[in-house]
């Protein structure tokens, strides 16, 4: 089996001007195979949030390689990274990002737009993505017609919408209340199980990892641990 | 990868979105637009009423003078020598370029009628004049050719004359005593107003030249000949070939000064012409300006909604967009507003230019040229101001953008 994410000896330099370069990574060994739920955690700073950025081709790495579902990514330009991540990859942010005066349905629509793809099929596939996370009957609505935890599965159906490789989820319960949090990483949970969705969680809360199958965690640039999550622990909440 | 009518669509639908502040954003390019086109239709009302006001004058007009005569050492002055006749007249209206003469004899007298009298200028006049000064008889009619062979004793009365003999009678059929002489008046003619040097040409009465000549001068000098040229590209060669024409007729050997002085109209046309030309620059320059003024505030905005929509734009890399997109997505919202501001500037101005035709009697005539120019530079006003923003816009950091508050 391919892994989705494979790097060996990531590392990632701030150069500043006249003082010592910061040092983000410190030469990463990673992978993660199709069908995975990984969740990174670190305290600031331990450089997990460079990573996913590295992982989610919106920052490149100092040294080391990236294979990405098994294709070299390292010396890929601009425009190759840009459409890899309209065809490959799902975004969920914690500020939800959505358009602001724009419709669930359209919102969940935006990448395939940067895909190419027809419009007839972008509305059928994002009404199906909508229907995935429960929100068909809200395709209409705007987002400040709909609730934090709400606004957060319409994200989430615009991540998969493209049926990526994998899903970057950065922080995705930052903003939300604790019931709000637990259904959208039961949503994650189901989209892994059902639809073997890989998945790549960012979160500094325990609570929040332990949705995941496996744990990651990040401190100085280093990863000091990567160990599976036990089952039982895996679905305490629903 | 994203098609071309995809991205139009997407910055359609982003201004739409943000109506207030698209509108707000077209208003400087609407009223840059509208004021070009107001300026260039009163510059272009300016020229054409200053043309017909060249053309009242007379159809491509050459007027002869006599010219200074010597006599044992003293110099008259122009019109001072009495050599030119009708007959020199008849012999010019003979020549290629010329399409009609009138001679104009000129006669400084009081005029007695209807119980009322007024000093005016008498001219004896061919019944070509009416065609030479372009000046037509609004009642009545114009002295016929039989008339003037007869030396008839009729009258044509310019609009002064018949307001200060005439006020409130009908002046056709009634006699004037010019020189004791009475006259009949048959028609009178359509006001003309001031002449370029600020003369009232409607203080005049026309009679025939021969009847001018004798029955009041008696002599057969005349003071000048209206001579009208085929069109005004003739003028020049007419006016050569009536040089030579009465060097020939008044014997005037080859080094020895004309008797004689022939002018035309051109040099003041061309000089009101450029005044008119000037104004219009004027008025242009001004306008442009305020479309450049326009174009910088298009800029503003679209410098201030690029930082504004940081986050979004982050989103849109994120979410696949190349840089490419993003920048074509800008400039095209730029261009969509600033062509949207001219094709509403150029409704305004058009509008507007009617209603100072309409209200201010002016003739502001709106040229097709000047609206396709407005609009294609509020196009290039929106390439040009929008592409430093749509720059900006394509070149952020998405990670920085993505958590920019």
């Amino acid at each position: 089996m391919t892994p989705v994410v494979e790097v060996r000896g990531l590392r990632k330099v701030y150069p500043l001007d006249g003082g010592e370069d910061v040092v983000a990574l410190r030469g990463v060994d990673l992978t993660i195979d199709p069908g995975e739920f990984v969740a990174v955690m670190g305290p600031s700073g331990s450089g997990k949030s460079t990573f996913m950025h590295i992982v989610g081709f919106l920052d490149r790495a100092t040294a080391g390689t990236y294979r990405f579902s098994g294709s070299d990514v390292s010396g890929l330009g601009g425009d190759q990274l840009a459409d890899l991540r309209s065809r490959a990859l799902g975004f969920v942010f914690q500020a939800y990002n959505l358009l602001a005066r724009t419709t669930a349905v359209e919102n969940v629509e935006l990448p395939m737009i940067y895909a190419g793809v027809p419009a007839a099929e972008r509305r059928k596939a994002a009404m199906e993505a909508l229907d995935a996370v429960g929100l068909a009957k809200y395709a209409e609505h705007q987002p400040n017609q709909l609730s934090g935890g709400q606004q957060q599965r319409v994200a989430i159906a615009r991540s998969i919408v493209n049926k990526p490789h994998l899903i970057l989820a950065d922080e995705p319960t930052g903003a939300l209340d604790t019931v709000s949090s637990a259904d959208v990483m039961a949503l994650f949970q189901r989209l892994n199980r059902e639809r073997g969705m890989t998945v790549m969680l960012v979160t500094h809360e325990p609570d929040v990892a332990a949705h995941a199958k496996r744990l990651v965690t990040f401190r100085d640039g280093n990863i000091i641990s990567d160990a599976p999550i036990a089952p039982a622990k895996a679905t305490v909440l629903v | 990868m994203i098609t071309m009518v995809q991205t139009l669509k997407l910055a359609l639908t982003a201004l739409v979105r943000n109506k207030s502040r698209s509108l707000l954003t077209m208003l400087g390019v609407v009223i840059g637009v509208a004021a070009v086109i107001v300026t260039v239709a009163i510059g272009t009302g300016a020229k054409s009423s200053v043309a017909d006001q060249i053309n009242g004058l007379g159809s491509n007009l050459i007027v002869v003078i006599p010219g200074s005569v010597q006599t044992t050492g003293a110099k008259s002055g122009t019109g001072g020598a009495s050599t030119l006749t009708a007959q020199d007249g008849m012999a010019i209206a003979k020549l290629p370029g010329v399409a009609a003469v009138s001679p104009a004899v000129n006669i400084r007298t009081q005029l007695v009628a209807n119980g009322q009298n007024w000093q005016t200028t008498v001219t004896g006049v061919a019944p070509s004049y009416g065609y030479v000064r372009s000046w037509p008889v609004v009642e009545g009619r114009f002295f016929t050719q039989a008339e003037t062979d007869g030396t008839a004793k009729v009258a044509v009365l310019g609009q002064t004359v018949v307001a200060q003999l005439f006020p409130h009678t009908d002046p056709v059929g009634q006699n004037v005593l010019v020189r004791g002489i009475p006259f009949t008046v048959i028609g009178t003619l359509s006001a003309k107003g001031q002449s370029g040097a600020g003369q009232d040409q409607d203080d005049t009465v026309l009679i025939p030249y021969t009847s001018a000549l004798e029955r009041l001068t008696g002599g057969t000098t005349i003071s000048e000949l209206m001579v009208s040229a085929v069109d005004g590209a003739h003028i020049d060669s007419a006016q050569s070939e009536i040089t030579s024409l009465l060097e020939q007729r008044h014997r005037i050997v080859a080094g020895q000064p004309d008797d004689f002085s022939v002018r035309n109209l051109a040099d003041i046309a061309q000089a009101a012409s450029a005044t008119a030309s000037i104004l219009g620059l004027l008025l242009a320059a001004v306008a442009a300006v305020s479309l450049l003024v326009g174009g910088i505030g298009i800029m503003n905005i679209m410098l201030v909604s690029v930082t504004e929509r940081t986050r979004e734009i982050g989103l849109r890399v994120a979410l696949g967009a190349r840089s490419a997109a993003i920048l074509r997505q800008f400039l095209i919202e730029a261009v969509v507003l600033s062509t949207g501001g001219g094709t509403i500037g150029v409704i305004v101005g058009v509008v507007g230019a009617a209603a100072i035709a309409l209200f201010a009697h002016w003739p502001a005539t709106v040229p097709v040229v000047s609206v396709v120019l407005a609009l294609a530079f509020s196009a290039a006003v929106g390439v040009f101001f929008g592409y430093w923003p749509a720059r900006k816009a394509a070149a952020l950091d998405p990670i920085r953008a993505l958590r920019f508050e």
